[in-house]
Parts: structure tokens; C-alpha cells; sequence
């Protein structure tokens, strides 16, 4: 394998106490201002509920879940966390680009294929939207705003999250290292 | 005088353009920590590279430290901005499947969006893969519906459970997280390197 050029800036990252720095700055101004802190998995879910009502409207009507969170003159995805996640693809593409990393790709370990990679990550992404259901947010929304808040929901998702994947490291191993 | 859009010190019209502008440097900051690279990502788990650790508990200290400093100040009152709720099993189911996914995908929701915008493919079939597990989670909502709203312990914060002010607390976490950053610097020197 080639050696990556350290002099390459698309493998040069922010000091990562300075990131958590800005990134708790960020949240506590977010917080300063909304009231509310960060979030990402709900503008997903904004997008269920958005199609969904589009395409069986009756069954969205009938069903305790969709039901809250239509309304008859506003769309779905008219709320705070869709606005926020298109300013997340604005940013991070912004950062990308002036890092020069936009490279279309499948990034994974040489141990194994594009595919077994493409594979993990669909259904490692159906776990993550599943799990953030039930834990009522995501890394984002429970994890970091609930545990700077104090929240014990978010101390309990954030141990949940790394305290797994710590657990079943060991058997995944193979897709990483 | 905080939280100034739900006090009205700003008009809620500019609701959404905070979202936008809050979002916009979310998004930067995620990216140019590196977060838009699953293998990065990982190597919290397997002792290569600990961004993820540094970055999120960097964050939760400033950010709490923050919160009660302004709630001391009198700027924002720490019972007047949103606390999550306890629904004590659905979180922590919540909490092992996201690590399940965490493990398998590489990703988390937030920084999925990242990988995906700068072109990582695999980031993007996480996305697909969020829309099913989310829908697959609407659908079967009557099933879930019971253990989802079981054991609903309000919104409790973690002092109050234990009984203890809330800045000892976070002058705990504060040592804590000290403590980690030394041990995981060690164990970066040591582990083997990963070239990604």
C-alpha cells in the first residue's frame, strides 16, 4: 500500500480539542438561542413521514405514528432539523472542498471488498435510524445535546452507543482492521 | 433573557435561519475534525485513532461548563431549554442498536450526511440504510409502541439522580475526561497504525 504523503492536505484535520472546543461553543450558542440543541436522525425521519403521507395519505391519517407529526397546512419537512441538516451538507462540503477531499469513493479496509463494505454500511444504517427511534436521538440529538444538558437519557444513549460498540468490537473486527 | 427565540428576544421568523447558519458550521466542524471518514470513525473502537472520543467529550465539557455558567450568570436558566426525557428501556435498546450500527456502518447519522456530501459511496448507502430502519420502525410502530413509552421517568436530569449539585457533577465529568484523554493518547502511541 502507498504511504500517505504527509505534506497531502486532504489528510490534515482540525486539532481535535479545538474541534470539540468550536463544537461545544456551537451547541451552547444553539442552545443560547433555540433552546433545543443539535440533531441529525430526526430530518431522516422527517423524510419517512414526509413520503409516506405522500404516497398512502389514508394510512398516514389512520396510523398513531405518522399522525403526529402531519398537519394539514404544513409540510412535514418544514421543521428546524431539515434546515439545519442542509446547512450540515452545505458545511461539510464547504470543509471538503477547501481540504480538497471531494473524491467520490467507497472508503474501507484493504481486508475487504467494496461490496462487503456497501453491505455493512446499508444495514449498519438501518440499525443506527432503527436504534435512534427508540433512544429518541441520535450521537447528535440524545448523546451529545442530552448529555451536556445534563439529561440522564443522553448519559444513558451515549453509554449505550460506545459501551456496545466497545462490546462487539472484537467479532466485527475483520471490516475494520 | 435566554433562550432568546422562545423568550422572543428574536423573532421566531428567524427560526429557520439559524437552523440553516447553526447547521452550516455543525457540518464544518464535523468535516475538517475528520469526520467524514468512517475508518477515522472507528478507530475509537479499535485503538487507533481516538477523534471521535476527543472531539465528543471536548464538546460535552465545554458545552455543560457553558450552560451552567450561563444559568449561574442568570443569562439562561438551565429549567427553561429543552431536557430529553427518560424513557428508561426504549433508550436503552436505543443505545445498543445504534452501537450495533455503529460497528457495522461506521457511521453515525450526522456524520454519514458529511462522508456522503464529499463522496463517500458507502456513506451514502448509510443514509439509505437511516430511511429503512426509520421507516421499517414507523411501520411497525403499534408493536413498538408499548416499550417505547414504558418506564417514562420524565425529564431527569443525571445530578438530581444522584443527588448531588449540579457542578460537582460536571467538575467530575471534567476530571473524567482528562483522565481519558491521557490513557487514550497512550494507547494511540502504542497501537499498531492504520494508513486510511
Amino acid at each position: 500500500m502507498k504511504a500517505p504523503n504527509r505534506n497531502d492536505r486532504s489528510t490534515r484535520y482540525l486539532n481535535p480539542y479545538l474541534g470539540g472546543v468550536l463544537l461545544g461553543l456551537l451547541l451552547l450558542m444553539t442552545y443560547f438561542i433555540t433552546g433545543r440543541g443539535l440533531g441529525a436522525s430526526g430530518a431522516v425521519k422527517s423524510t419517512v413521514v414526509a413520503t409516506v403521507s405522500e404516497i398512502t395519505p389514508d394510512y398516514a391519517h389512520r396510523s398513531n405514528y405518522y399522525s403526529q407529526f402531519i398537519s394539514d397546512d404544513e409540510s412535514p419537512l418544514n421543521t428546524w432539523l431539515m434546515f439545519e441538516v442542509l446547512g450540515v451538507l452545505a458545511g461539510a462540503f464547504l470543509s471538503g472542498a477547501l481540504a480538497g477531499r471531494l473524491k467520490l469513493k467507497v472508503e474501507h479496509s484493504p481486508g475487504i471488498t467494496a461490496g462487503t463494505r456497501l453491505a455493512a454500511a446499508t444495514l449498519g444504517g438501518f440499525l443506527f435510524g432503527l436504534g435512534s427511534q427508540f433512544g429518541r436521538g441520535c450521537t447528535s440529538g440524545a448523546a451529545l445535546s442530552g448529555s451536556a444538558s445534563l439529561a440522564l437519557s443522553g448519559f444513558l444513549a451515549m453509554m449505550g452507543i460506545f459501551g456496545t460498540g466497545y462490546a462487539i468490537a472484537w467479532i466485527f473486527r475483520k471490516i475494520w482492521v | 433573557m435566554g433562550p432568546l427565540i422562545p423568550q422572543g428576544v428574536i423573532d421566531p421568523a428567524w427560526n429557520n435561519v439559524f437552523a440553516l447558519l447553526i447547521g452550516l458550521a455543525f457540518g464544518f466542524i464535523l468535516e475538517s475534525s475528520g469526520f467524514s471518514s468512517s475508518r477515522k470513525l472507528a478507530g475509537v473502537f479499535y485503538g487507533y485513532d481516538f477523534v471521535v472520543l476527543k472531539v465528543f467529550m471536548t464538546a460535552v465539557m465545554v458545552c455543560m461548563i457553558g450552560l451552567l455558567y450561563f444559568d449561574y450568570m442568570g443569562w439562561m436558566k438551565l429549567s427553561s431549554i429543552y431536557i430529553l426525557p427518560t424513557f428508561l428501556y426504549s433508550v436503552i435498546i436505543g443505545g445498543v442498536i445504534m452501537g450495533f450500527g455503529f460497528i457495522l456502518g461506521g457511521y453515525c447519522p450526522g456524520t454519514s450526511f458529511c462522508g456522503a456530501v464529499i463522496g463517500k459511496i458507502d456513506a451514502m448507502f448509510f443514509t439509505v440504510g437511516l430511511y429503512l430502519g426509520i421507516l421499517f420502525f414507523s411501520v411497525l410502530y403499534p408493536v413498538f409502541e408499548k416499550i417505547y413509552h414504558a418506564a417514562n421517568l420524565g425529564p431527569v436530569q443525571v445530578h438530581d439522580l444522584i443527588g448531588i449539585p449540579a457542578a460537582w457533577f460536571a467538575f467530575a465529568f471534567l476530571v473524567a475526561g482528562l483522565i481519558a484523554f491521557f490513557v487514550v493518547s497512550k494507547i494511540e502511541a502504542r497501537a499498531k497504525k492504520v494508513e486510511y
